[in-house]
């Protein structure tokens, strides 16, 4: 067919465009169909607990992606610094995702329980009191802000929203065990654990006079990448359907 | 259109034929050929690279492309045969005793290199890239040791951490004195002046003496009578010049006030065994070792 006959009839102009455009449209919509199938399924992944929500909102508002990626790739140099690489299971209740695009400083993904909570604490404030090279800017306002607990239930929600399996049970208990996972040793700490296994209960940033966005901000950190046992995992195996 | 040959006096150039308003021509400038060949090129690049790699989602999974690549797979034949070129190092410093380790050059060698390659990334954001510490987190490279300095205490502490949660991991809480209220405030002032005494750096003798008492009630238990501390406990030395949280009066009353209780993780599970061991063979030849 002349391309001058597709230029002088509008309506076949029309069509064939559309054609064209839905085709591009297909490939890259359709794969989002096929998403439970591409994410492999894992053992361990659970939804974050409120502490840890409220701390990966803080980390997301202080820009801490854009220095620090959270995706350990397939390279031999970065299994062996980093440990396993990142499975796309560990970001699925991540919206938005924290890979990250760049690193200034070293990826993140799998930092949970590397560092002692204190040192986290000491490391937000002032990078440099623990490494003088650092050229991470500090965060000292996060000990002396206190979290807004209020809005955490909502926040819970949204995510519930948006196809995050969070029980309604856990909607309601959110502000209690916020506070609960900076309270070792409790029954609501105890409630915590049952609900968000493998969750870190302590008072990160050592004062308990008060919920912190400094305490929220270590939680989240210290729970990075340790959810899923690797031990179990197969990477050619029946984790992927 | 095909038959269609015109060339536009002006430049030379043949033009397309399409005439505007009667006489407004366009000239045929077609794309460069160089361009448009390279274009096909990588269109035909393009489906070879679908029909050799992964490339197209399917129901129920993926096309897995004739070469069967997998970047998993690649990845971890990498790591092995990283591993492989260290076998037999490895498997000698596994086989050695801890103790034997220093009498073996070769291991010893080894066993630094790799112990310097997981400090470098593991240990030196507390401990500090050369080894020598900050306020909380020891100096390694000199021969005052909280939990001992020989080499198996420096692997047992290495492997299994401080205060953490791992079941074999150091433990030794000392009590929050001023937090607890265990002890007055004008207890653990005189307790600071007498534990500074015994370097020689308190002021005030008669708050250091009535601190004395309360040192041998409290203290001493854990630290020693003369200060000399207790390894099994974790208990640092108190009458030496080295200071873990500083040796100012506020530091030593905050240690009294606090307990302090620094923690430390536990490597083993998170590094493997051999590199474990390397990490003690490493510090303990910083220059401190017992």
């Amino acid at each position: 067919m002349k391309h001058e006959v597709i230029e002088k009839n509008s309506i076949l102009l029309l069509v064939l465009t559309l054609l064209v455009v839905s085709i591009g449209g297909l490939v890259q919509i359709a794969p989002l169909f096929w998403v439970d199938s591409t994410i492999e399924k894992v053992k361990g992944m659970r939804p974050y607990s409120p502490l840890e929500l409220a701390g990966r909102d803080i980390y997301v508002r202080e820009g801490c992606y854009t220095c620090h990626s959270q995706m350990i790739r397939t390279l031999r140099d970065e299994v062996e610094r980093y440990g396993h690489y990142s499975l796309a299971a560990e970001s699925m209740y991540d919206r938005p995702f924290q890979w990250g695009s760049k690193r200034t400083g070293p990826d993140l993904a799998r930092v949970g329980g590397k560092y002692s909570d204190q040192w986290q604490v000491e490391h937000l404030i002032n990078p440099r009191a623990v490494v003088p090279e650092s050229i991470m800017p500090g965060y000292p306002w996060l000990a002396k802000t206190p979290l807004d607990v209020n809005t955490i239930a909502s926040k819970l929600k949204t995510q519930q929203t948006l196809g995050v399996p969070y029980s309604d049970e856990m909607i309601q208990k959110a502000k209690d065990d916020l506070v609960a996972q900076t309270k070792p040793d409790t029954k609501e700490a105890k409630a915590v654990l049952a609900r968000y296994p493998k969750a870190k209960v302590a008072n990160f940033d050592g004062d308990d006079r008060s919920v912190t966005e400094l305490d929220a901000m270590v939680a989240y950190l210290q729970m990075l990448g340790t959810l899923v046992d690797f031990a179990s995992f197969d990477a050619s195996g029946p984790n992927l359907r | 259109m095909s038959k269609h040959h015109e060339i536009d006096e002006a430049t030379g150039v043949s033009t397309t034929g399409h005439v505007w308003d009667g006489d407004l021509k366009e000239l045929n400038k077609p794309l460069p050929r160089w361009w448009l060949y390279t274009m096909y090129a990588c269109t035909v690049w393009a489906i070879g690279y679908w029909i050799l790699y992964p490339a197209w989602p399917t129901v129920n999974g993926y096309t897995k492309g004739m070469l069967g690549y997998s970047q998993r797979e690649t990845v971890m034949r990498e790591v092995q045969d990283g591993r492989k070129a260290q076998e037999s190092f490895r498997k000698e410093l596994a086989a050695t005793p801890m103790a034997d380790v220093r009498k073996k050059p070769e291991v010893l060698r080894f066993a630094n290199a790799i112990g310097a390659a997981a400090f470098g990334t593991n240990c030196a954001p507390c401990h500090g890239r050369g080894a020598q510490g900050f306020s909380g987190y020891p100096n390694l490279n000199d021969d005052d040791w909280i939990w001992g300095g020989t080499i198996d205490d420096i692997h047992k502490t290495i492997s299994f951490g401080i205060r953490g949660e791992h079941a074999d991991s150091r433990a030794g809480e000392m009590p929050k004195f001023g937090i607890d209220k265990l002890l007055e405030p004008a207890q653990i002032n005189d307790t600071a002046e007498y534990v500074l005494s015994m370097s020689k750096k308190s002021n005030d003798a008669a708050a250091a003496g009535r601190g004395s008492k309360v040192y041998a009630e409290n203290c001493a238990a854990c630290h020693g009578e003369k200060g000399e501390g207790n390894k099994e406990l974790g208990a640092p030395n108190l009458a030496d010049a080295i200071w873990l949280y500083g040796s100012r009066k506020d530091d030593v009353i905050m240690s009294i006030a606090t307990g302090r209780g620094g923690k430390m993780p536990a490597w083993s599970g998170r590094l493997d065994d051999v590199t474990v061991k390397a990490l003690a063979v490493y510090v303990h030849n910083l220059g401190g070792g017992k």
